[in-house]
């Protein structure tokens, strides 16, 4: 057990600047995967620790109306990130849709979906030169209203910053695209 | 709040004063009694501290009555402690009544609903006797509609109405309130269960200027008429503190912000915009030029559903804010660092963001008070190493009076650098939500912590703990804990001799609440000289016996001793270990025996 506490130790989530940006502090995205990863640690060590996971009744001594609170705005989070409904334009298209970014685990996720909705293919991701080998680049606005290539970012940042999709054709595309 | 000897308490000493030592007959007075009684009357009018009137009415029985008779404010701890028959009869010109009901505890949803502490008996027994009276404060009581009600039509010069964690009323109630105490000053409604009854009570204001000063609905769970709230704040001249609930949104806040810039208090609602795309044609309202135009602005609560993007409109203001309530803000470390930075003349804060503790004590040196509350507030979510932000807050903010902190484990180094950095502490509660969890760095118990913090905060007068700790832990609050009022303990301890160890030393503790520790009959006996003198005890999911219970009963007569279970299923008569033991014990001292109304599950012993 002692072990399994000081692995916890040195992972070091300290309190210091710059080290965590806004998503990875998406309790409800990260606690639900530490929580199983605990539990699996925990059925590991009951001979050792002392009893406990069993949910006890007031325990932690937060008030309900406290915890409700809490819980309706984890739920609140929660159907946001089950629900971050962004707009998807696509360069033609007569149209825009929208899609759920939570219900996709990553990008291959997204733009094979977008392929599928779209018609189109993207071409290969490279870090250094972005989407080659197709005339569609899926692009995203950020927060700060920036138009910025899919697929840079890790995946939480990207689904914390995107406002909208844009999947560019032709010469904008080529320009953005290609490694700019 | 400090907590002060209770009217029970102050009765007690008079009765047993009185009886052990009656006045002396003494010859006549060179001048006439009721001359010397209106002196001293004039001059107890000048008394409001509730120990020094508890020490004049012990004086001789004419003191006694005179100051029964000046004293308009009365302060019951227990409202079980005595009938409100006595305090009718005793005091007789009462302007003002702060009533607390059930124990803390019961927060914790460790007591069974319809255990009591209903306003009812005393609502009707006051209208009858203070029409004049003023001021109400309830604390987790029992509060129905018709209270609220019966209290509207009986007194004609009400006002200030403070519920705080009470329930049982709704929208309908408090309706009521608004509409007919046309005097009214305060209506604070404080994290209490308030039923929707689909009434537009902010409507029922009635028409023309209003005496408000005070107006905090933010538990209220359902929406409001706007448009009524913001005509009744602008015709709301004095109105100093206003508390809106998540249902007001950001645009809605601005108007209001708009009509009363005097506003000292703000309770900023959900801090959300209504239109989720921002600003899609329409001009957004500019937010930091509203706040700074309240230029009174002391104390900020709310920020419901908080939009971080408006979080900087409160720049303006935060130089000078003395409070800040970000407890039921989503709030990332990111956010709330740059705002906390300008936050120099902070004394209470109430945060869950315990990342940015650094920030905390970097900046606020003035800071008093300080809540942190949990973000996923159960046993195993992941969480910052938080023994260093307590580090970091005892090192920086070296005012610190009171802390109540959360976290998921902790360190005796720096529990113990606290103990040392921060003097001045009289309330520390510590709460390692990882039941028994040891020091994770050297894997003890956190007994060494505690222990300095009993050691080295002399002032100390009120303490949570927490974690795997021993008897030990317990023998050095008793040796050391001479000034705690109020001790809690959860999950704790080896053996009786944990409690006993506090029983025998702390000759100040009022109030003791213990849940699901090892103490069992020797260490609840070890105590029958103690509990005439406090408040109440409460020991949940210990090992106690009900003979034990019986016999402090039987002991002790001016103590009531109750026993539930926390289930309703205490209809278990089967095995006779279980019918023996006590799931829950409560006892208090009161003046006026059992009480009347216990429901079918709790047995009086």
């Amino acid at each position: 057990m002692d072990e399994f506490v000081n692995l916890k130790a040195t992972e070091l989530r300290l309190g210091l600047p710059g080290t965590n940006n806004v998503c990875e502090e998406r309790v409800s995205c990260n606690s639900n995967n530490n929580k199983r990863a605990l539990q699996a640690d925990a059925e590991n060590e009951t001979e050792t620790s002392p009893p406990r996971k069993t949910q006890i009744v007031g325990w932690p001594p937060v008030r309900s109306y406290r915890k409700n609170n809490v819980q309706t705005k984890k739920n609140e989070s929660d159907g946001e990130s089950q629900g971050i409904y962004v707009k998807v334009s696509m360069d033609g298209a007569p149209y825009l849709r929208k899609i759920d970014l939570s219900c996709y685990k990553g990008y291959s996720d997204l733009l094979k979906a977008l392929e599928l909705m779209f018609e189109f293919s993207v071409g290969e991701y490279s870090e250094r030169d972005g989407y080659k080998g197709s005339d569609f680049v899926p692009t995203y606005e950020d927060k700060d209203g920036d138009w910025m290539l899919i697929g840079d970012v890790p995946w939480e940042m990207f689904e914390c910053n995107c406002k909208r999709l844009r999947i560019m054709k032709g010469s904008e595309a080529k320009c953005l695209g290609s490694g700019v | 709040m400090a907590e002060e000897e209770d009217l029970s308490e102050m009765a007690n000493d008079v009765e047993r004063h009185l009886k052990l030592d009656p006045p002396k007959p003494s010859p006549p007075p060179p001048c006439p009694s009721h001359v010397l009684e209106n002196v001293l009357e004039n001059v107890l009018k000048f008394l409001t501290s509730r120990r020094d009137r508890n020490a004049v009415s012990l004086v001789s029985r004419s003191w006694h009555h005179v100051e029964a008779q000046t004293r308009f404010e009365v302060f019951i701890g227990n409202c079980y402690s005595l009938s409100p028959a006595r305090l009718t009869r005793r005091f007789t010109r009462v302007r003002s009544l702060f009533l607390k009901g059930k124990p803390r505890f019961a927060d914790f949803n460790l007591m069974p609903p319809d255990w009591g502490a209903q306003f009812a008996p005393w609502v009707a027994a006051t209208a009858r006797a203070y029409p004049w009276l003023e001021k109400v404060s309830l604390k987790r009581m029992f509060v129905s509609d018709d209270d609220l009600a019966l209290l509207a039509v009986s007194f004609p010069g009400f006002k200030e109405l403070v519920l705080l964690c009470c329930e049982g009323f709704g929208t309908s109630g408090v309706a009521v309130v608004a509409n007919k105490c046309r005097q009214l000053k305060v209506l604070d409604l404080i994290e209490s269960e308030v039923t929707d009854d689909e009434v537009d009570w902010i409507s029922c204001f009635p028409e023309g200027e209003t005496h408000l000063e005070s107006l905090s609905f933010d538990c209220v769970e359902s929406p409001i008429n706007f448009k009524a709230l913001e005509g009744l704040v602008v015709r709301s001249p004095c109105l100093k503190k206003l508390r809106t609930n998540r249902f007001v949104s950001l645009e809605e806040l601005h108007t209001l912000m708009v009509r009363a810039p005097q506003l000292t208090s703000l309770g900023t609602g959900s801090f959300s915009s209504s239109t989720h795309d921002g600003a899609q044609g329409e001009q957004e309202p500019d937010y930091a030029s509203a706040f700074r135009a309240c230029r009174s602005l002391v104390c900020l609560s709310g920020f419901r559903e908080l939009t971080a993007e408006y979080l900087p409109a409160i720049s303006p203001v935060c130089a000078n804010l003395t409070s800040l309530n970000f407890s039921y803000a989503n709030i990332s470390p990111d956010v709330f660092k740059p705002i906390i930075r300008n936050c120099h003349n902070i004394r209470a804060l109430d945060s869950i963001c315990d990342e940015g503790l650094q920030a905390v004590a970097e900046t606020c040196k003035e800071l008093r008070e300080l809540r942190i509350f949990p973000f996923d507030p159960s046993e195993d979510s992941e969480g910052p190493v938080s023994g260093l932000g307590l580090q970091a807050i005892s090192e920086g903010c070296k005012k610190l009076e009171s802390i109540l902190y959360f976290c998921q484990r902790m360190t005796n180094v720096a529990v113990t650098a606290m103990s040392e950095n921060c003097p001045q502490l009289t309330v520390f509660r510590l709460c390692i939500m990882g039941r028994h969890r040891p020091d994770h760095v050297t894997g003890k118990p956190m007994d060494d912590g505690f222990g300095a913090i009993v050691k080295n905060c002399k002032k100390l007068t009120r303490l949570a703990v927490s974690g795997l700790l021993t008897d030990q832990a317990f023998s050095l609050i008793g040796e050391y804990g001479k000034l705690i009022r109020t001790l809690s303990v959860a999950f704790a301890g080896d053996s009786d001799m944990g409690l006993r160890y506090i029983l025998e030393g702390c000759p100040k503790l009022e109030k003791l609440e213990i849940r699901d520790s090892p103490f069992g009959d020797v260490g609840l006996r070890s105590g029958m000289h103690r509990y005439n003198d406090m408040r109440f005890v409460w020991m949940s999911s210990c090992r106690l016996s009900r003979g034990a219970c019986r016999d402090i009963a039987h002991t002790l007569p001016s103590v009531v001793v109750e026993a539930f279970g926390s289930d309703d299923d205490d209809d278990d008569d089967d095995e006779d270990d279980n019918a023996d033991y006590v799931e829950t014990l409560y006892m208090y001292r009161s003046l006026d025996g059992p009480r009347k109304d216990a429901p079918k599950f709790v047995t009086i012993l």
